[in-house]
This record gives C-alpha cells, structure tokens and sequence, in this order.
C-alpha cells in the first residue's frame, strides 16, 4: 500500500515537475528557443484540434490559437533576426517539445466530446505551466530589453488565452 | 400676429432648444492589450472608436451581450452609444481585457 501511494506520487511528481531546475539561468538564445517551441507546440495542438473536433466553439478556440501565436512567434523571429540571435536548443525545450508529443498522442485516440474536453482540459494546463515558466523564469533571465518586452507581451496574451481556454472548458463540460 | 407666424416661430424655438449637443466620437486605443483609457464617458448619440495598434485581432465585447465589435488587426471598430448605462467589455480572445463605457442621457 505504501509502495502503491508513494510510485502514485512520484508519477505526480514526474507530471508537475517544473520546466527549470530550482536555481537554473537559461540564456537568451534560450529563452528565445523555449519560447519559439513553446508557441509551436500549441499551433500543432490547434491544428490536431481543427483536424478532430466539430464543436464550434472548440474549432473558434483552436483557430484564435494559431493565429495569435504564429503572430507572435513571426515577431519573435524577427527579433532574433534583429538582434542576431540563433535560438539554441535546451533541455526546457526538449523536455516540452517531449511532453506536448505524448500529449498529442493520447489525444489523437479520442473522438467527439472526450477529444473536446481533453484538447481543452490541456489547453488551460498548457498555457497555465507556460505562464509559470515565463513569470518565474524566462522573463526575470532575459538579459536583452527587446526580448524582455515580447515576452511581457506574450504573457498577457497567453494570460488571455489561459481564461478564453477556461471559458471554453466550461461550456464542454 | 398670424397663427402661422406663431406656430412657425414656436417650431424654430423648439428645433433649436432640443437640438442634441454635437454628437462626439470618443477613441480608445488598444496597445498591448490594454484598452485605454479603460473608463469611457460619453453621451447618448457619441461614438466609440476602438483603435487597435496590436497585430492581433480582438473585441469589444458587451459582458450583458447587448454588443460585439470584431477589430481585425491593426484596424478600428466603432459602435454609436443608444442607452444610458454602464456597461462592462471585454475581448473575447483575451479575457483579461477589459473596460467599461459609461453613458449619460
């Protein structure tokens, strides 16, 4: 029983693991490569949605989804161009790129109002650990003033879309 | 004084006296997702004028559902204001912007 509980507890350990390690600096070009991924993980999500789901709402959602963050990520690319930055890979963006995989997997095997809620079960999650990462993290390390303000930016945005997703949650409920 | 005189004379007095002060057009600009200013005073009869500077679409969204103004990117929306009230918005992609538009008769 103590053996069940406590592997119980280091899979909820392993599923809330913070995106950083306590202490844990990442650069610019890191940042800027967490962020990028970041915002592509959730387009590939919203496309996997349009892809599956028939309820409007979920479908308007998913819609606002890529177009606001292929805005944003266009923006993010130009400053990097700008600031003549290379986006360096990293173990934050391994790590989500890794987990939004498993997540488009499981999904990919539910249908109707059980894909909808789960698709939006994990958008308000998603954005939620994101959001996280950006206001403890990837702001407060950002060196580059530029890079600082896109991702101010970027956070009331996905502060936005963290309560469109909690809106939606509950109306397919 | 003929009755025609009189009642022409009281249809211009009258024209003039409830002649409605210039209707004016108020701006709020969004930046950053901000609407601002976030209070709006305004008449009935003014317009509002939603300047959105953000590359990304957003509303003006009434909470009660009495209107909705879609702002594409970089573009303005307006709405005439025809009840006195206040009246909270928001934008429906992102929740957390929010104002309110305050009418006076």
């Amino acid at each position: 029983m103590i053996a069940k509980l406590s592997a119980g507890f280091a899979v909820l350990c392993l599923l809330s693991a913070p995106l950083f390690a306590q202490g844990a600096k990442p650069t610019d070009p890191q940042i800027a490569h967490i962020a990028y991924t970041a915002g592509q993980l959730d387009i590939e999500a919203a496309k996997l949605a349009l892809e599956k789901s028939k309820n409007k709402e979920v479908r308007d959602f998913a819609q606002d989804m890529v177009r606001d963050h292929t805005e944003v990520n266009k923006q993010a690319l130009a400053l990097v161009k700008k600031l003549n930055v290379t986006p360096e890979d990293n173990d934050t963006s391994r790590a989500l790129s890794k987990q939004a995989a498993a997540k488009r997997s499981e999904l990919s095997k539910l249908n109707g109002a059980a894909f909808d809620k789960a698709y939006v079960a994990n958008e308000v999650a998603y954005h939620k650990t994101v959001n996280g990462a950006l206001e403890s993290t990837l702001i407060p390390s950002a060196n580059n003033a530029e890079l600082k303000s896109l991702l101010q930016t970027g956070l009331k945005i996905f502060q936005g879309h963290e309560q469109h997703a909690e809106h939606v949650a509950a109306d397919v409920k | 004084m003929t009755p025609g005189r009189v009642s022409f004379a009281a249809f211009v007095a009258l024209a003039l006296l409830s002649a409605p002060a210039q209707a004016e057009t108020i701006q709020v600009i969004i930046d950053k997702l901000v609407f601002a200013p976030t209070d709006v005073n305004a008449k009935v009869g003014d317009t509002v004028e939603w300047v959105n500077k953000d590359p990304l679409a957003h509303t003006a969204t009434a909470t009660n559902g009495e209107w909705n103004v879609t702002l594409a990117p970089k573009q303005n929306g307006q709405l005439v204001l025809k009840t006195p009230g206040t009246t909270e918005y928001f934008c429906k992609f992102h929740p957390n912007m929010k104002g309110r538009v305050i009418v006076t008769p």
